[in-house]
């Protein structure tokens, strides 16, 4: 657990966001994520999870304390130039619909200025990477795809520019169980073969099992617990044991005659 | 003549008017999209603002056109030397349909941006677009339909309502239109109306084809092709307006006229004589509506027209009526020295007051000469009276007060469909004027106004003091019709023109050969 600055990412230092009105959505956050690691927010519905992740790329600044991404706090990066750097995934997608899947995946890129063999190179590579063949969906449209390809595309439009970041909202949220179980298995591949930072965020214990370094479990805006999946196990606070016994229950159903 | 036969024989000039129908619309169009597109995109910026702004452009909806016209002939608005509102003609009724086709723009730039999926947006956000990138490349495409969308509406809109352009010397198929009601006859009516509702459907079709295209989903904007045809439209729509603003800067005599037919024969009379006694070029602004004359003349749009003394002391001084035609006439010739540097020459010789009038039949049957002698009728008996006559000082309201008079019903119609009412029985007495031509060709009697009720309304040509100064000639020349149309007289070239269908401008040839007024006649 003890990381120097060098292989700290990101670093939320007592980092809090209220809403104009008062509410406070996120308290006192203290956590860093390391380089190369894949951090799993977990927590039910507004729980924090998705405000802990805006303040990495400046969606949203906190209005208490800090966030440090590459040692620098949020707030003093150029809000562009930062979330170039991070790659963005959320459960919606958000494909631009008037764009074809080539065009999507090529947002980035385009706005760095790439030359157009770079792009087209780029973007094969990419959909081959998520599993889609370049052939048959370059130059399809969104809405012609389906729930999974358009999640796949969503994952190499936020890779695209290789950003040594990557947030992600729910991505396979609101895939059916075995999409979600197929796209799931060959994120992890990804994950290990690209080695990139991220900040995962799920409801579903199941998958924070499977892809977490570590997994930060958030209530009600704080953190209640932060480790490795084995001391979550371990774990007797009431909010753990009750996304841990969905899971055993999951296994309970499995094994039942 | 059917409505089809009349195309057939004036396609030159339906092609003409609708041109100029066109023009209007385009033009009008183009700019509140020039203006309303930039200003929906700010709204959704600043949505504080999108209550004051929209509440503004809907308000100027509600503006009743003539209002508007009233409201922006007096401006003088410049743009870089050129006059862009204010005036009469093309380019007031461009800033009025201009600003009658914002709405719907604004409001539709508006909604449609931000309708677009917050999902989508954010992620553009979350890829580090800037906002300028988000609206260009991904919120203005997506929008494109809804956009498109209100930019049909505001150009049907505009279509229908250009018609009114005519009430300015605008041009346009409303020219029919006005034509058609003031002479009472439905095949002009028609004739303006039928290739207006044609333009409204095609430019429907035509957009709605376009609207689709950008339809569901939205299209990718090319940047470059999109600037191109931004830079067109604005220099299409500037290159056109510069040059019909600045047309007409020559220095010509301009002459004007209200939109009835006794005010265009009267306006070619008072233009011939001019022409024909100093040799100077004259401009004809005829059918203005309303008080529309008088605000062109003062504002220094036209230079003469033909006034009533009693209209311009109730209707435009405001001041109360008074029965004395020589004591009326003393006081505007005061009055508008003093208020608008404005010179009242010789009375023409002819009142065209109110006219009582009733049909034939009925005047016979109850043995009717008299206004008062209707009053035992009247309980049973239904009206049509023009909105000038109810509204005026010196109309209903002190009519009935005067002779004591209760009618089974009243109703507010245009002054020139009355006459016709009154002929088929849907009314049993309107007030026409005296000098209608139509008095004698629907068999009309006119009551006489045995107690004095309605003020004078000499007919008088009124001039800008300025010209009378710069053409001394002037002067003389509208001098020399004084006292030289009589009632009858006037009554007969009315009915030249209405009932007969024959062209003022030859109507009032004939009239000035005859009186020997014509030079050299």
């Amino acid at each position: 657990m003890i990381m120097n600055g060098q292989s700290t990412a990101i670093e939320f230092q007592g980092a809090g966001f209220r809403l104009p009105d008062g509410r406070a959505l996120l308290t006192e956050l203290n956590l860093s994520i390391a380089r190369g690691e894949t951090l799993v927010l977990l927590g039910r519905s507004g729980s924090g999870k998705t405000t802990t992740l805006k303040l990495i790329n400046r969606l949203l600044d906190p209005t208490e304390g800090g966030v440090l991404v590459d040692g620098k706090p949020t707030t003093e990066w150029d809000a562009i130039r930062l979330r170039r750097r991070i790659g963005y995934v959320i459960q919606e997608v958000g494909l631009f619909p008037h764009f074809t899947i080539e065009e999507n995946v090529a947002v980035v890129p385009r706005l760095e200025g790439w030359d157009d063999e770079r792009i087209h190179n780029r973007v094969r590579e990419l959909l081959d990477l998520v599993g889609l063949d370049p052939a048959r969906f370059a130059a399809r449209y969104p809405r012609e795809l389906s729930g999974g390809q358009r999640q796949r595309v969503g994952v190499a439009r936020a890779l695209a520019a290789d950003p040594p970041i990557m947030l992600l909202d729910e991505p396979f949220g609101a895939l059916d169980p075995i999409t979600r179980r197929e796209i799931q298995e060959e994120f992890r591949s990804l994950q290990r073969r690209l080695g990139k930072t991220m900040a995962f965020v799920t409801h579903d214990v199941a998958e924070a099992f499977l892809l977490a370094s570590r997994i930060a479990l958030l209530k009600d805006g704080r953190v209640v617990l932060l480790g490795r999946p084995a001391d979550f196990l371990a774990s007797r606070d009431p909010e753990v044991v009750a996304f841990v016994s969905c899971l055993r229950g999951a296994d309970e159903v499995a094994a039942a005659p | 003549m059917n409505l089809w036969q009349f195309l057939a024989a004036h396609r030159a000039e339906v092609a003409q008017l609708s041109l100029e129908h066109l023009f209007l619309v385009a033009v009008s169009t183009g700019i509140a999209i020039l203006i309303g597109v930039p200003l929906g995109i700010a709204l959704t910026r600043r949505p504080a603002l999108s209550k004051p702004i929209l509440g503004f452009a809907n308000i100027m909806q509600t503006v009743p056109s003539l209002a508007l016209f009233g409201f922006l002939i007096p401006l003088n608005i410049y743009l870089f030397h050129v006059r862009i509102i204010g005036g009469i003609g093309a380019r007031t009724a461009i800033a009025a349909l201009a600003l009658y086709a914002l709405l719907p723009i604004i409001r539709n730039t508006f909604t449609g941006i931000n309708g677009v999926d917050p999902a989508i947006r954010e992620a553009g956000r979350g890829l580090g677009m800037t906002d300028r990138q988000l609206l260009l490349q991904v919120e203005v495409p997506l929008a494109l339909g809804v956009i498109v969308a209100g930019i049909r509406v505001a150009t049907v809109i505009a279509v229908g309502t250009a018609t009114i352009a005519a009430a300015i010397d605008a041009g346009g198929l409303g020219r029919y239109i006005f034509r058609g009601l003031r002479m009472n006859d439905n095949t002009l009516i028609l004739a303006g109306a039928v290739p207006a509702a044609l333009l409204a459907l095609a430019a429907d079709f035509l957009l709605g084809a376009v609207e689709h295209s950008f339809g569901r989903g939205g299209r990718r904007l090319n940047r470059r092709h999109a600037v191109a045809a931004l830079v067109a439209v604005a220099a299409a729509v500037v290159t056109i307006a510069v040059f019909t603003f600045h047309s007409g800067a020559s220095r010509r005599i301009a002459i004007g006229s209200k939109d009835f037919t006794e005010q265009v024969i009267l306006g070619e009379i008072i233009a011939q004589t001019i022409e024909s006694r100093t040799g100077l070029p004259v401009e004809r602004r005829f059918d203005l509506g309303g008080n529309l004359a008088h605000d062109a003349l003062v504002a220094g749009e036209i230079d003469s027209y033909v006034e009533y003394t009693g209209t311009a002391l109730t209707a435009i001084l405001k001041l109360p009526p008074l029965s004395d035609a020589r004591e009326v006439y003393r006081r505007v010739k005061a009055e508008y020295a003093a208020r608008f540097h404005v010179e009242w020459l010789e009375p023409l010789g002819f009142n065209n007051t109110f006219a009582i009038l009733i049909r034939g039949q009925d005047a016979k049957k109850l043995g009717l000469k008299t206004i008062s002698g209707i009053a035992k009728y009247a309980p049973r008996w239904r009206t049509g009276f023009g909105q000038d006559f109810i509204s005026r000082p010196d109309g209903y309201e002190g009519f009935v007060r005067a002779y004591g008079l209760k009618f089974a019903a009243v109703r507010e119609m245009d002054l020139s469909l009355t006459y016709r009412a009154l002929a088929d029985g849907q009314v049993d007495v309107i007030a026409g004027n005296s000098t209608d031509g139509l008095i004698g060709r629907l068999g009309l009697v006119q009551l006489d106004d045995d107690r004095r009720y309605f003020p004078p309304y000499d007919a008088v040509p009124v001039a800008r003091e300025d010209t009378l100064k710069r053409y001394p000639e002037l002067r003389a020349a509208l001098a020399a019709l004084g006292g030289t149309i009589s009632v009858e007289e006037m009554r007969r070239m009315n009915f030249a023109v209405d009932g007969e269908k024959r062209a003022p401008r030859d109507v009032a040839e004939e009239f000035l050969r005859q009186k020997k007024l014509a030079a050299g006649g």
